[in-house]
């Protein structure tokens, strides 16, 4: 097996490495085709182990490929740990991309219209996306495959240089540059957080093996470790919250969550790939697998489901004022994120990836739609132009409706079994915070709602509000773009309905994730499952779907019926919109005080203390001391015959008087 | 093990009267003189591969050695010899030496053969420092190295180039000069200049204080450490392109390895003593450079001032080792400091000399370092561009370049010592890119600024053999680490077990003895 996943790896690398050193030469098809044969293959393939784990033919597999460096008594190994929940997230991973890859063909066609002309970056830029996306899934797969925690920060960060790369694809524009460097510092925030607890991991596991960290844990669970003088923290709660810290970045969790929404200055396929589906849910996955230690802290259990919750409810309310299409979508997945982190807080690591899945296939589902509509709409993002798109982009229309549907948790849609199960999970956890995560939560379904079917609205109904040059040149997007939309539609609706059993109640994580019995509200959960369609009645009657049913009602009735309501709010509220509109003031906050402050404290280490104290006064004022005492005594020597005749008559006076005195 | 060939005298003097060669032969035919400088150090660089195929990992032993009498009435001997610490960075000299005379092919227009030679002198000089084994040698050389270097920056250097080098030469001669009483007080202690019999030298605390204090004058200078640092974005401002390359990439190591190769083995229990003070100013190297890199406008200085935060690592995984002792007897993780120091010195010299080469390609074309006379670059240069961006994720330690290994290393076992030394080490995953990054933001990326942007052509064949073959290596290195590590392995286990052991009272651990 190893050969196979070697190849599922290295296959989209092979395609990214040819589209981008060859792609002048093997030009547009060419480039396109070998990264979605490379994916394609790699697709296939996982297909073919998620299927091999179901009928149960297939064995996890734990195997090193090479090894890294062996210094200071530990093995650096790179290797693939295949277990239920890779496959599941390669599966997931590789069929999103491969979708992406396809629709990109439309969506990059006529990329030259977004360089000047007389640039050599934009020659090749549509090669060079293809090159990157693929780049991006070999990076993805290595994180999500690996057996240790080196080969996890690699992934970890080359999928952040991909997301950095493609966030600044068009690199003429000021908003993209700025948006990409963004990106990579505050995640580098994280990773900072993030390389700690994989040294805390190295110090006292001695080992980055996951197989060998996870036995060990038990033992160390109740070390205490010393911080500061006296000071003595739990271990395992200091590693576990350094490393979500990484997860905070990566997964956009409040307050490093800024980046991601400026991160849709990139092409939209990336954003439904990269900024959607899969890179920004490696925090998830990561805290998934790190759950045998998780599982010793409850304290990091609270701190994630506090930032987790926080994060769902305030993003989503910042939807509610966005007018660019795709900025709404970019804070409904950073709510949505804050969902899954929640579930994991609750220790109900099951309900978060499989939140994770669902939301991976219906977010880049509402992604493409949007960039559908942003193509018809000749790249205009703005909703308040938009309307009555219905009649011109029937499918995108259609698919939209579906993801959106299952982004609210419609009753029997993908996102319905995630999300009734996360609310569930987090309201009977014990943990402490699970009480304002399980407030938040259930209301932010109302605010879900109301954003998404905001949105819809705005976008496929009532009035039709762009100019008569764009109207007259509406039609539904080429078929590259809708089939994607149409492939993704399916498991967007099907897939919960499929596999809630099997990956929430059944035991399709069991050995993969462990739980301690006394957090597993899952289980309890499932002693009350009785298929499908008893969830779903049992859903009908819970708050959430009620919530969601008024969230959607109250949109249908701002902005279907009496659309001058939505201004009055505006005024009435006019704070509220404003702090909405504002975002918080994170970003100000973070330029004044982090931007601003480091370049401050770079100016006064470099001009006072480089240049007034250590060169001014030490080095060239020792220069200079040497210089004013050299000043002084140069005097003596003038140069001047008489003045040396004097001195030496002076001084044979001097001399002479001495020898005949004494 | 014995080898026929005197390995390490060819590597030293091939170079050396190739250049005085070249250096003779005069600017009648300066093609000529670039094919026969090429020819030495490309000839130097293949022997000098010898000593990695027949170079035995497994001994911490000196290796080739050579020994002749050389001044008897000092006891000075011509004694050569490598171990892991050394040997991969003779490589590295060599190896950085062929690009930089690529990388001056067609861009030196000024007595060009004078320019050639000072660079295969450098070289020789500079394996010279690495293998000797005695202590006046390695002095002469130590000195010797100042002067093509002054020529260097001092005859084909920026405007302000006489301030720099006498700056430079002040600062670096003012660190040696103690070094030199520190080794000839220890020579009238042991009637030897041997190196390897300094090591075994018996000293009182007292003693190795000051002496240590003498060896960290000259090497902090040379690293250089906070706040000895100011010569260097001085020296790399006025220096041309090949003098910046050759002074970051590898002069800056010396200084490193005269830390492992005289310092801790010499004066463990000095060094165990006073290792917060090398600590301090590693940690203040990491975070205050690292701020004042971010502010700065012109593009070679932001590089020196990067250097020295990488340097700050080097020193910074050298120093911890006492610390770790006293908190655990377990040995890994000093190795694992150690190692990730040695490796980010080779690192940096892939990365830095690379940087400098990618300014120096810019600076060809539009004789500016400012930044703000950039922007838009790669709409011009995609090539130059893409290798650029390439090197600056490098520089920001991304995973699988060789960046990120020492960095890794050392940030993991600076966590052994102490949690507070690995969250500021740790600091440079932000400020790296930040200040990296930023650069990058504004030369490379945007609209493009200016006419003068407007007309830049890509780089050419040569610029990109130069850089594509650092682009290699800092990748190969960043992949697989373990050649290198591998390498040095043995020779580092015997040096943390040697500096384990204190000097004063035989027996416990050196650190065993102190408050």
């Amino acid at each position: 097996m190893e050969n196979v996943y070697l190849t599922i790896v290295l296959a989209p690398l092979l395609g990214s490495i040819i589209a981008g050193f060859f792609g002048g030469r093997i030009g547009r098809a060419g480039a396109h085709w070998v990264t979605i044969l490379g994916v394609g293959l790699s697709c296939l393939l996982s297909l073919y182990v998620v299927v091999g784990f179901v009928r149960g033919t297939l064995r996890v597999f734990d195997g090193p490929v090479y090894t890294w460096m062996v210094s200071g008594g530990i093995q650096f190994e790179i290797g693939f740990l295949v277990d239920k929940l890779t496959a599941l997230m390669m599966a997931v991973v590789t069929f999103v991309s491969l979708m992406v890859h396809i629709y990109t063909i439309g969506y990059m066609a006529d990329d030259e219209h977004n360089w000047p002309k007389e640039s050599l970056a934009g020659k090749n830029g549509y090669q060079r996306f293809f090159s990157y996306i693929s780049l991006f899934t070999f990076s993805m797969l290595m994180l999500v495959m690996s057996n240790n925690f080196l080969q996890l920060f690699f992934g970890w960060e080359a999928v952040g240089l991909v997301s950095y790369l493609l966030i600044g694809f068009w690199s003429v524009r000021e908003s993209a540059i700025f948006a990409n460097l963004k990106a990579f510092l505050v995640n580098r925030v994280g990773d900072f957080g993030f390389i700690l607890g994989i040294a805390a991991v190295a110090m006292y596991f001695q080992s980055l093996d996951y197989r060998e960290v996870f036995a060990a844990a038990p033992q160390l669970a109740n070390v205490q470790i010393p911080i500061w003088g006296d000071t003595h923290w739990s271990l395992m709660t200091v590693i576990c919250v350094l490393l979500f810290i990484g997860a905070m970045g990566k997964s956009a969790q409040v307050p490093l969550h800024v980046w991601l929404p400026d991160s849709m200055e990139g092409p939209t396929p990336i954003s439904a790939l990269i900024h959607a589906a899969t890179m920004v849910t490696a925090g998830i996955f990561m805290v998934a697998r790190m759950s045998p230690l998780y599982e010793l802290s409850e304290t990091a259990l609270s701190f994630v489901m506090i930032i987790g919750a926080t994060t769902a409810f305030f993003m989503g309310l910042i939807g509610l004022v966005q007018n660019d299409i795709k900025r709404v979508v970019a804070y409904s997945t950073l709510s949505q994120l804050g969902y899954m982190i929640t579930a994991l807080g609750a220790s109900a690591y099951a309900a978060g990836i499989f939140h994770l899945m669902t939301h991976a296939f219906f977010k880049a589902l509402l992604f493409l739609a949007a960039g559908s509509v942003i193509i018809a709409m000749h790249h205009d993002q703005d909703i308040r132009n938009m309307g009555g798109l219905r009649k011109y982009l029937p499918i995108t229309w259609i698919t939209f409706l579906l993801g959106s549907l299952a982004l609210i948790g419609f009753p029997g849609f993908s996102g319905f079994f995630s999300k009734d199960a996360i609310i569930e999970a987090v309201h009977l956890s014990q943990v402490s915070g699970a009480g304002y995560a399980s407030v938040l939560l259930t209301l932010g379904v109302f605010i879900t709602a109301l954003y998404s079917f905001r949105l819809y609205f705005l976008v496929f109904h009532g009035r039709e509000r762009m100019d008569e040059h764009t109207r007259h040149h509406l039609h539904e997007t080429p078929a590259v773009v809708w089939v994607p939309l149409a492939l993704l539609a399916v498991p967007s609706v099907v897939i919960g309905w499929l596999t809630v059993e099997a990956v929430l109640f059944g035991d399709w994580f069991k050995d993969v994730i462990m739980v301690a019995p006394h957090h597993d509200v899952l289980a309890q959960m499932g002693a009350g499952y009785h298929g499908q369609v008893g969830f779903v009645l049992h859903g009908l009657m819970a708050p959430p779907f009620w919530l969601a049913m008024g969230g959607l009602a109250l949109a249908w009735y701002i902005y279907m019926m009496k659309p001058v309501i939505a201004g009055y709010l505006m005024v009435r509220f006019g704070v509220l919109y404003r702090i909405l509109d504002g975002k918080y003031g994170f970003d100000q906050l973070n330029m004044a005080l982090f931007a601003g402050g480091s370049r401050g404290l770079g100016k006064l280490f470099w001009k006072t203390g480089d240049q007034k104290i250590i060169d001014g006064t030490l080095i060239n004022g020792s220069a200079h001391g040497v210089g004013w005492i050299a000043e002084r005594l140069r005097c003596i020597q003038t140069g001047y015959l008489y003045h040396y005749a004097i001195a030496m008559i002076l001084g044979l006076v001097v001399l002479l008087t001495v020898f005949v005195t004494f | 093990m014995q080898f026929a060939l005197p390995v390490l005298t060819l590597c030293i003097w091939l170079p050396i009267v190739g250049g005085l060669a070249v250096l003779t032969s005069g600017d009648k035919s300066p093609d000529v003189s670039r094919w026969a400088a090429l020819g030495f150090s490309v000839l130097t660089f293949l022997i000098s591969l010898l000593l990695w195929t027949g170079f035995d990992p497994a001994s911490a032993e000196m290796q080739f050695v050579e020994i002749a009498p050389w001044i008897p009435s000092f006891n000075a001997w011509y004694h050569l010899g490598v171990d892991g610490i050394s040997m991969p960075l003779i490589i590295l000299t060599t190896f950085i030496t062929i690009l930089v005379i690529i990388a001056g092919w067609e861009v030196i227009h000024y007595k060009p053969s004078q320019y050639l030679a000072a660079f295969l002198i450098m070289e020789g000089v500079m394996v010279g420092v690495f293998s000797a084994l005695d202590a006046v040698l390695f002095y002469v050389f130590w000195e010797a190295m100042l002067i093509p270097m002054f020529i260097i920056i001092g005859v084909w250097g920026g405007p302000n180039r006489v301030y720099a080098t006498i700056k430079f030469f002040l600062y670096t001669f003012f660190g040696s000069v103690f070094m030199l009483v520190a080794l000839i007080y220890m020579y009238f202690k042991s009637g030897s200049y041997s190196i390897l019999d300094f090591q075994q030298l018996p000293l009182s605390l007292t003693e190795q204080v000051w002496i240590f204090l003498a060896f960290l004058a000259a090497f902090a200078v040379k690293v250089p450490m906070w706040p000895v640092h100011t010569w260097l974005p001085d020296a790399h401002v006025e220096a041309p392109t090949g003098g910046s390359v050759i002074l970051a990439a590898i002069m800056l190591k010396i200084g490193g390895y005269g830390f492992l190769r005289f310092s801790l083995p010499i004066t463990p229990d000095a060094s165990a003593t006073l290792d917060w003070l090398v600590i301090a100013m590693s940690l203040i190297a990491v975070v205050y450079i690292g701020f004042v890199a971010l502010v700065q406008q012109d593009m070679k200085k932001l590089i020196a001032y990067s250097s020295i935060a990488h340097m700050g690592f080097v020193t910074l995984g050298f120093f911890i080792a006492f610390t770790i002792f006293n908190r655990s007897e377990a040995e890994g993780g000093v190795v694992l400091g150690m190692a990730g120091g040695m490796v980010q010195m080779v690192s940096h010299g892939f990365i830095s000399a690379a940087m400098f080469l990618c300014v120096g390609v810019l600076y060809d074309r539009l004789h500016s370092r400012e930044i703000s006379t950039y922007g838009g670059v790669i709409h011009r240069m995609p090539v130059f561009g893409a290798l650029m961006v390439f090197f600056a994720m490098a520089n920001a330690g991304l995973p699988g370049t060789s960046g990120f290994v020492g960095e890794f290393m050392v940030i993991l076992a600076s966590f052994q010592a102490d949690f507070w030394y690995a969250f500021l080490a740790a600091t440079t995953l932000i400020l790296g890119a930040a200040y990296t990054l930023w650069m990058v933001k504004r030369v490379v990326y945007g609209p493009v600024t200016s006419d003068k942007v407007a007309g830049l052509r890509d780089a050419n064949g040569r610029e990109i053999l130069v850089l594509g073959t650092l682009a290699i290596a800092v990748l190969a290195l960043g992949v697989w680490p373990d050649p290198l590590v591998n390498v040095m392995d043995a020779s580092i286990q015997n040096l943390v077990q040697h500096i384990g052991v204190s000097k004063i009272a035989a027996g416990p651990a050196a650190v065993a003895a102190l408050p």
